[in-house]
């Protein structure tokens, strides 16, 4: 059962063959079960998640069923819920129940699926290798010794340790996608403004956007179908017609190749100094495969590829900065037990209660936001932003998709970049450009590296071009079957 | 341009973060390793580049001038740190 | 030697919208606290602000009424001003900076030297804190959050105000005018409309002295005290030796004087940036022309009709469009006696109703004495029905309640005797009667005629028609 499909899990509900809370149930037991060697859960509160089952039972019985009605999914613990606690992987947080819940929760719990839990998460969103949280490093299911990718490494793990069927996880420099790529499963991020923000604990505003993790691009379409879509309350969201993200699984029968006439395009800055051999190894085998499949190869150049990670460590830090002033210890979250006047109280309250990740972030988008050097950093950056969209909209006329590795390296090991600021920043060098365009991308396994870790593929397209990269990455994983493995004990 | 240390005590001022010496001297370190990546944007000219906030081009879309939100306050100081009388309290405010 | 005082001035007008500038919540005063405090006004993690419509149009009407389309932005952008301070629950304000909706525009200001020009220099759409409540709770304070997310626009003049007087003259004007075009309500005691003046003095010719702000004025009196005290303050403080430092400083109405405030000492690098949860603001030339076409008439195209179209003097003009309501009282009295009473109906709006209403301190929106009532006593002076003193009569009626001018002429009977057969023949009588008069008056004593004027009227009980009386009595004497 921990290997059925979201589209499996589906049909036995609606057949009854199985129950919504069995199914629950037997993801509870194994996250009792695994949970304290990965710490992977922030949350777990089985009445809560047990009561949801019922009600989606009975959603069932009546014949009211949507397709995730009764599929139990994880949380990441950036989106509130009403009545969970919600942490943001913060001691600023660690008592925080949110009175009222995100969008995509509304949504997903409208579509009548349940919440499993919340999953351990970099503080705040900011870090690659879920490190940063103050609940504790989550542990890579492949490789206890090794990191998950971050932010968003909880939900990555519960997935690939087969905790969950399914989660949904966040997005502002790579956070779905590198950590989906360091754990072997698929994660996507949406063009900016096709998951409402409402209710996702801000990190950088004009970079997040929430998407789903799962173990195939087929799952993946099915959990953005309930997430996607517009909402009043965020003035980024955008207004379009309901879009079904599934429809183009399906290669055309007429098609000799199911991919055929299909540009791949792949930039010569995603292969150069700084990617690991056996990274690049995989994902020219995958680019291989795509070509086998029809896909024309393309070579592409995004000139200013290099220059994503000092723009996006500017633009992201500045917002955080001011994002993170409304935890001050007046309205809810941590104070500090022992202050002196109101200065002393703010100053006590934000250093006990956010981590030195944060903390650092927050200097960082103080410092350049601060008098004399906007012009120079925060002004620049956006310029650059600029410059970087421009790019991919040039690439975007000669290729329909862009390929290339997630990220360069297969999972470190725990602590190894913890104390080098730069080096982990360095990680984010193929996600950021997309989260500073808006544009969608997402990463799918393509293969083992050193240690037998996983490689992701990433997968970009153009604005709104979800459908066409999930079909691209369904008809790669029809052909292939890396986003089958399972981690060795987690059976 | 590297931080002083009095630069990152004052910026840690402005982001209401107490930081001790020792901290601040370590902050200095990264922050100067971090800014050193940073500066890599000088690099290519933008002079006639227009600055992009967003990856969409939209207009703000506007709300109607409605009341759609009831009172919560008491489910919203139920997770405060000190309320009395329905506010929320705070050390003396001086102005 | 003399000073020059140079002032100008920040206002803060609440806009009259029902809910918050991002957040549905009501924004209605005096509430209990923190009740019209939503996830979005106590800053929740996770919510973000949503423009209000009707905080955009109230901006756009202003712009018009200060200069017209033109000095309206196609596009703005709000910021965020960092800082931390409890009523601020994001620890930013939302407020455009760089880009605001208004720029440019004039107030046009009555002055004891005749009208003066005062120019803005902008306008600007941005949301209220919440209040710090100063009572003690065990030495700490409480925060209320119900006015955090309230509409304002800033209002910034150009520094071009040369003393007291002047501010106040257009803090007023400005009063009248944001609730002229029914933006703002204007209640000052409840800090709907709330100035900032910035206030220096120098020798003529020179460059402008250094500055100091004075926050926070919620009337005109303390407006017109507190820049007096200031400006003697900076003028004793010049001559003593001393300079002036650039500083925010609060009025204390009891004292009289300003002090300087304690905190923000570190509030000069407020963090500007472009709020990435909202995005620009574009205003189509249709939604100016939209809400151009349901502008009232303003008061200056008012005041220029008034004395165009009714020959008013230009006193009268601005004294009738010292607020909508008096200007809509007098047009609606117009309408309905006709535009050749239009100086009559200002002289009673003005002089009568005007006393009325301050001595009973009643606004002229809500008078007793509907236009209409005024219009048909009008109209029974102009068809010489009654005379002026006893339209005075009349008034007092109407303005007690007992009901239109005619129906109270009916009943007192006070219609004016115009008969020229029956006045000749009162008039014959008075003179018989008073033979002396006639005799004194025949003698060259002017006086006399004014005592068989009166003698007339006693024997019409007060009603003959004054003029008609004169005229004859001119004429038997002259025979």
């Amino acid at each position: 059962m921990i290997n059925f499909t979201l589209k499996q899990l589906s049909a036995l509900l609606a057949q009854k063959q199985l129950s919504s809370v069995e199914l629950t149930q037997a993801y509870l037991e194994r996250v009792a079960r695994l949970n304290p060697g990965l710490n992977v859960f922030v949350t777990v509160d089985a009445d809560k998640s047990l009561a949801q089952a019922r009600a989606a039972d009975a959603l069932l019985a009546a014949g009211k069923a949507q397709p995730l009605t009764g599929i139990p999914l994880a949380h990441k613990d950036i989106f509130c819920a009403k009545g969970w606690r919600t942490t943001c992987g913060s001691k600023m947080l660690a008592n925080f129940i949110s009175p009222y819940d995100a969008h995509v929760v509304e949504k997903l719990n409208a579509a009548g699926a349940v919440i499993l839990g919340k999953t351990n998460m970099d503080e705040f969103a900011m870090g690659s290798s879920t490190e940063t949280c103050f609940f504790g490093p989550v542990k890579n299911p492949w490789d206890r010794t090794r990191v998950p990718g971050g932010s968003s490494g909880g939900s990555a793990a519960a997935v690939a340790a087969r905790m969950a069927p399914a989660a949904i996880g966040t997005d502002t420099g790579g956070s779905i996608r590198q950590p989906a790529a360091l754990t072997g499963i698929c994660g996507l991020k949406p063009t900016y403004g096709v998951v409402s923000r409402y209710g996702m604990i801000a990190y950088a505003s004009s970079l997040d956007q929430g998407g789903p993790m799962a173990r195939s691009a087929e799952d993946l379409a099915l959990l953005l179908n309930a997430m996607a879509g517009f909402d009043a309350r965020d003035s980024t969201s955008l207004e379009r017609p309901a879009e079904d993200y599934a429809r183009l699984l399906a290669a055309p029968a007429a098609a000799k190749l199911p991919l055929g006439g299909l540009r791949i395009g792949v930039p010569k800055e995603y292969f150069g100094a700084g990617l690991d051999s056996d990274v690049a190894a995989a994902v020219e085998a995958a680019l291989a495969q795509f070509e086998q499949l029809g896909a024309k190869r393309v070579a592409i150049s995004l000139p200013n590829a290099a220059l994503s990670v000092p723009a996006y460590y500017v633009i992201a830090p500045a917002e955080a900065s001011s994002n993170l002033s409304r935890f001050d210890g007046v309205r809810y979250g941590y104070r500090a037990p022992e202050y002196g006047d109101l200065a002393d109280m703010y100053a006590k309250s934000r250093a006990q209660g956010f981590g030195a990740e944060v903390k650092r972030r927050i200097l960082i988008g103080t410092y350049v936001l601060s008098h004399g050097y906007y012009d120079a950093y925060y002004l620049k950056a956006q310029k650059i932003r600029r410059l970087i969209a421009q790019d991919f909209a040039a690439a975007y006329r000669q290729c329909d998709l862009i390929m290339g590795p997630t990220s360069p390296s297969v999972a470190f090991a725990l602590g190894a970049k913890v104390a080098d600021p730069v080096q982990m920043y360095l990680i984010d060098i193929y996600t950021v450009a997309a989260n500073l365009a808006g544009l969608p991308a997402m990463s799918i396994p393509c293969g083992f590296g050193e240690g037998g870790l996983p490689v992701g593929l990433q997968l970009a397209g153009n604005y709104f071009a979800e459908a066409q990269m999930l079909a691209a990455a369904h008809q790669y994983q029809l052909a292939t079957d890396w986003h089958l493995r399972q981690p060795a004990g987690t059976e | 341009m590297p931080l002083s240390l009095p630069e990152v005590k004052r910026v840690a001022w402005l982001a209401r973060l107490e930081i001790t010496e020792a901290e601040a001297a370590a902050a200095q370190g990264h922050l100067n390793e971090i800014f050193k990546l940073i500066e890599q944007m000088q690099s290519v000219d933008t002079e006639r580049v227009t600055p992009m906030a967003h990856g969409q081009d939209v207009a703000q879309r506007l709300r109607e001038d409605r009341v759609t939100e009831t009172d919560q306050h008491a489910l919203y100081q139920g997770i405060a740190p000190q309320v009395e009388d329905g506010l929320y309290l705070v050390p003396k405010v001086i102005e | 030697m003399d000073w020059e005082v140079v002032i100008g001035i920040e206002t803060h007008a609440q806009l009259s919208t029902v809910s918050k500038i991002f957040s549905g919540a009501a924004t209605q005063f005096g509430a209990a606290p923190n009740v019209q405090a939503c996830a979005v006004d106590i800053a929740l993690p996770g919510v973000l602000p949503v423009l209000n419509r009707g905080a955009v149009e109230r901006a756009i009407r202003f712009g018009l009424a200060v200069g017209g389309p033109e000095v309206i932005s196609r596009r703005s952008v709000f910021a965020r001003k960092n800082y931390f301070y409890p009523d601020l629950p994001k620890g930013y304000q939302i407020s455009q900076y760089e880009l605001p909706i208004v720029t440019g525009g004039i107030v046009k200001i009555q002055t004891e030297g005749g009208e003066k020009t005062v120019r803005l220099t902008r306008a600007h759409l941005e949301e209220d804190a919440g209040k710090s409540l100063h009572e003690d709770f065990h030495g700490m304070s409480g925060i209320d959050l119900n006015r955090a997310g309230t509409p304002l626009l800033e209002i910034v003049t150009e520094p071009d105000m040369r003393g007291a007087e002047e501010a106040v003259a257009y803090a007023k004007a400005l009063h009248a005018l944001v609730r002229w075009i029914g933006i703002c309500d204007g209640n000052m005691q409840e800090g709907s409309f709330r100035c900032d003046a910035n206030v220096s003095v120098r020798r003529p010719g020179a460059p402008l002295g250094t500055r100091r702000e004075i926050k926070n004025l919620n009337s005109f009196r303390f407006l017109q005290q507190a820049i007096e005290y200031e400006v003697r303050w900076q003028i004793e403080t010049l001559q003593d030796g001393g300079s002036i430092q650039q500083a925010t400083v609060l009025f204390d109405p009891d004292k009289g004087e300003t002090r300087m405030m304690r905190t923000k000492e570190d509030a000069h690098d407020y963090r500007y940036f472009p709020d990435p949860d909202l995005l620009p603001l574009v205003i189509s030339d249709a939604t100016i022309e939209q809400i151009r076409s349901e502008l009232p008439e303003l008061p200056q195209a008012k005041r220029e009709r008034y004395q165009r179209e009714f020959g008013l003097p230009s006193a009268y003009a601005v004294s009738l469009t010292q607020s909508i309501e008096v200007a809509s009282y007098f047009e609606a009295t117009v309408a309905a006696a006709g535009s050749d009473n239009a100086k009559p109906a200002a002289n009673w709006i003005l002089g009568e109703l005007a006393g009325a209403l301050n001595s009973t301190g009643i606004d002229i929106g809500a008078s007793p004495m509907s236009s209409k009532q005024l219009a048909g006593l009008l109209l029974r002076m102009r068809d010489n029905t009654i005379s002026g003193k006893m339209a005075k009569d009349v008034f007092d009626a109407m303005w007690a309640g007992e009901g239109d001018a005619d129906s109270i002429i009916e009943r007192r009977g006070l219609r004016q005797i115009s008969d020229a057969g029956e006045l000749e023949k009162i008039v014959d009588g008075v003179l018989a009667a008073n033979q002396k008069s006639v005799e004194e008056y025949r003698a060259g004593k002017e006086k006399a005629f004014n005592a068989l004027v009166g003698q007339a009227m006693k024997a019409t009980k007060g009603k003959g028609n004054p003029a008609q009386i004169n005229e004859i009595l001119k004429k038997k004497l002259a025979g």
